[in-house]
């Protein structure tokens, strides 16, 4: 498989995914993964796959004494394997800047140079098809599309992308012409396309016009939360609606706090959250500043890890108003330390969860209602959130699992 | 001979309109016209007018042998009186005829038989009274909304005068019994129960096209029932005929032919109160829970069992006893539409049968938005501040109070007089 990212060392939902159903495919015991990330650090739990760090393998030839590899990466890779992965090099990469290793130097975040990026893990890509031994070639998102295609041409062997986005949901309609180039390619040479939600499954077939049966749903699931009994909400005055996202266009912030002005009108003992950074933070700021609620608006920032969580089990409302969101795997987390959630129509996860609010993310009224309703009513807060929890607690990434499994012997 | 007794049920909810929070307080008209009007104008075309000219003719053709009952919400009668007078005026036609019975049921089609006696009480009454306005017969026989019955139900039903009702085929509470006799209430002999044949009804309501059902071999059907089974009891929505069996099914066909070989096989029609006139009870049914028409189970969860519907439910009924009070007559209106068991049902997660809206969160949001108005109001009437027997006191003071106003001023002209008399 190849991936941008892997847990902890996470920037989006993508690495989330990838952890979650790699793990979940594990469990069938006669599945092997070799996980191929741009740059691990070392700390990644890979107790059910192998992780390979694209900066670690060689795509020019150097001469390196056994001792010397050890120093340098052995805590990554053992010297023996750099040895043999260094005789899959069959191209030449000279052009390609290299260190001492002959490896490239990946940021393996969303850096400017993210073509470059994308073109120079296809060259690893070369390597690792010549000298891995596997049926199937895996491709997380867009950034991988090159390198599963170069190794499927390489290898023969079939390929199969799985769509967690499109370039449609990024930008609104908007759409960068390379980016839709680099999809486009992918999914032309795919030998099957998954795609995390039917409203993804459409866009990929009307946008990038592709045959509907190459392309199946295999929507996302969420991870059992460890020590789930550890987040506990505490007692307070104030009910509290939260918002946690990138604060970003494609996230409907501005929908979020024209509801709050709503719900505030009628009422008071409700505070609004909007945890998260992003382009927009500044103009919510103002918006809320103009609507005169500044002062029942909180921004928190951004949130990462154990505190996302926390946020979620002390809000109790979470809402995610997303103009476009192929999954949208948030609601799930907030549902699993059991708190209602408010989710757009044109959010993947609505296609999977009957315990949640759905409305439509431009209808501000409904979600002013839906808020009012959960904050005011204890037996809508507590259906939701039983029933939520319970719902949610269905949705395992094995069965996701089984489905790719059945999608890979389709195509084998 | 083989009695049949056909009843068909019509109930048509008021849809409420999209109501959101800040229209609380604001907003006091809570209906989707649009929608209701033209749910009416599509089931009144399809359906009832059809079916009703239908069975006109089947009566008249059978000289009257074809008889049936019909039972139809208050709600629904206003409805029709509103938007297509013409089928109140097909249906007096009909009770002129003589072969057709209104079965009473409670006004608003509400669930008050298991929440609120006194209000059961009323809306059956007020139901009553409609009926006789209309068709000139006050009714005799009840069909509890929903088909609910339960041996408290069944006490008060007859406390109020009733001496049939009817119930539905339940496998817990009947057990190895038939349905196919009439029954007795659990411990007041004189309530005659009507047990609904579901096999038999549900074979022309669900499965008439489905398995190509003809009238004779319908007939033949009811013919290889045991000999000791005398009475056969089909109660069906009568958007039967027309809706959930288009015409093209050829149902009315189908109804239209079923007298005919009725009486070939000497078989009757008769209608629920003759039945329990004539037939003597075949033994007590015991049924201490209440029971409905629905599912499997036959019980209340399709209107009562999750959180949402029971908070619901409790909210609206918590203010029964002061909405009596009142006098406002839109308000009275809007407590009786506000409990037909359809709002209710919408907010199944299981089974919303029939629901508008996209969740059962979604039915229960806009019917509590439209409650907590509805509850403003009454409390604008009299304050919640006033206990309801201290209440009740203060206006039986306030309505005698011309009364005692003029026993006063009699008391004072007496007491002149008297005092003139003495200083003469």
């Amino acid at each position: 498989m190849f991936g941008w990212e892997f847990p902890p060392h996470i920037l989006g939902g993508l690495g989330t995914a990838s952890y979650g159903l790699t793990k979940g495919m594990s469990l069938q015991n006669d599945m092997e993964i070799t996980f191929v990330i741009p740059k691990p650090h070392g700390d990644e739990d890979q107790s059910f796959l192998k992780i390979i760090g694209a900066c670690n393998v060689p795509v020019v030839w150097k001469e390196n004494d056994w001792n010397y590899v050890n120093d340098r990466i052995g805590s990554m890779m053992h010297p023996d394997e750099y040895f043999w992965l260094r005789n899959g090099i069959k191209y030449d990469y000279q052009r390609i800047y290299t260190n001492d290793l002959g490896c490239i130097n990946f940021s393996g975040r969303y850096p400017d140079n993210l073509i470059e990026e994308i073109s120079n893990y296809e060259a690893v890509a070369s390597v690792l098809a010549h000298q891995l031994d596997f049926d199937i070639i895996h491709s997380h998102d867009w950034l991988t599309y090159p390198a599963g295609v170069f190794a499927k041409q390489i290898s023969g062997k079939p390929l199969v992308i799985h769509v967690h986005a499109t370039d449609f949901d990024r930008s609104r309609g908007q759409v960068n012409p390379t980016v839709y180039g680099i999809e486009k390619r992918g999914m032309d040479m795919a030998d099957h396309i998954m795609t995390v939600s039917n409203l993804t499954r459409k866009i990929v077939i009307e946008k990038y016009h592709q045959d509907p049966r190459k392309v199946t749903t295999v929507h996302n699931a969420v991870e059992p939360l460890p020590n789930i009994n550890s987040y506990t909400k505490s007692p307070r005055k104030d009910k509290v609606v939260t918002f946690l996202g990138r604060i970003t266009m494609q996230k409907g912030p501005e929908y979020f706090v024209e509801a709050a002005y709503k719900v505030l009108q009628k009422t008071s003992g409700v505070r609004f959250v909007m945890a998260g950074s992003g382009d927009m933070m500044n103009a919510m700021i103002d918006l809320t500043a103009k609507r005169g609620i500044a002062d029942r608006f909180h921004f928190t920032g951004f949130l990462k890890g154990k505190q996302v969580h926390e946020m979620l089990a002390e809000s109790d409302v979470y809402i995610m108003p997303s103009v476009s969101e192929p999954f949208g795997i948030s609601p799930l987390e907030a549902m699993q330390v059991g708190t209602p959630s408010i989710i757009s129509k044109q959010s993947g996860c609505a296609e999977i969860l009957t315990h949640a609010i759905k409305t439509d993310y431009w209808d501000i009224d409904a979600m002013a209602d839906a808020i009012y309703a959960i904050v005011k009513n204890p037996a809508m807060y507590n259906s939701l959130k039983e029933l939520g929890r319970d719902e949610v607690n269905n949705i395992n990434w094995y069965d996701a699992g089984l489905k790719v499994r059945k999608i890979y012997e389709s195509v084998m | 001979m083989r009695n049949i007794c056909f009843y068909f049920q019509i109930h048509l909810p008021f849809r409420l309109k999209r109501y959101r929070f800040f229209e609380i307080g604001k907003d006091h008209y809570y209906y989707d016209d649009f929608q209701t009007g033209d749910r009416i104008r599509n089931v009144v075309d399809q359906s009832y007018l059809n079916a009703n000219r239908t069975i006109a003719e089947m009566i008249r053709s059978s000289n009257g042998k074809f008889r049936c009952a019909f039972s139809i919400s208050g709600v629904t009668l206003e409805q029709l009186e509103q938007y297509a007078p013409e089928v109140i005026d097909s249906f007096k036609e009909l009770s002129r005829t003589g072969s057709v019975e209104f079965l009473a049921e409670p006004y608003g089609h509400s669930l008050s038989s298991v929440y609120d006696a006194s209000e059961f009480e009323r809306q059956v009454k007020m139901h009553a009274d409609k009926i006789e306005a209309l068709f000139g017969k006050r009714p005799t026989a009840l069909f509890n909304a929903e088909l609910i019955y339960s041996d408290e139900i069944g006490e008060l039903v007859s406390k109020m005068g009733y001496k049939t009702m009817i119930t539905d085929e339940a496998k817990h509470i009947l057990g190895w019994k038939s349905p196919n006799y009439v029954y007795n209430h659990s411990y007041i002999p004189k309530l005659k129960l009507l047990v609904r044949n579901q096999k038999l009804s549900d074979d022309i309501a669900f499965r008439f096209s489905a398995t190509s059902l003809t009238a004779d071999g319908f007939i033949n059907r009811i013919a290889a029932l045991p000999e000791e089974d005398r009475v056969i009891n089909l109660g069906m929505g009568y958007e039967v005929f027309g809706i959930t069996q288009p015409a093209y099914t050829g149902i009315f066909e189908f109804l239209k032919a079923l007298p005919y070989y009725a009486m070939e096989q000497q078989m009757n029609f008769v209608l629920p109160s003759e039945l329990s006139k004539k037939s003597e009870s075949a033994g007590p049914l015991s049924v201490p829970y209440p029971i409905s028409w629905v599912g499997n189970d036959k019980d209340l969860t399709p209107w009562t069992g999750n959180d949402l519907q029971q908070e619901a439910l409790n909210k609206l009924y918590a203010v029964g006893e002061r909405v009596r009070m009142c006098t406002d007559k839109p308000l009275l209106l809007d407590w009786l539409i506000l409990q037909s068991t359809d709002h209710f049902r919408y907010m199944s997660h299981k089974d919303p049968y029939g629901t508008h809206y996209e969740s059962a969160y979604e039915a229960f949001m806009n019917y509590m938005n439209v409650l907590a108005d509805f509850l403003e109001r009454v409390d604008a009437q009299y304050p919640t501040t006033i206990e309801n027997e201290e209440l009740n006191e203060l206006l039986k003071t306030i309505n005698h109070q011309e009364n005692e106003i003029e026993r006063l001023e009699n008391e004072i002209k007496k007491l002149r007089a008297r005092k003139a008399k003495k200083e003469e």
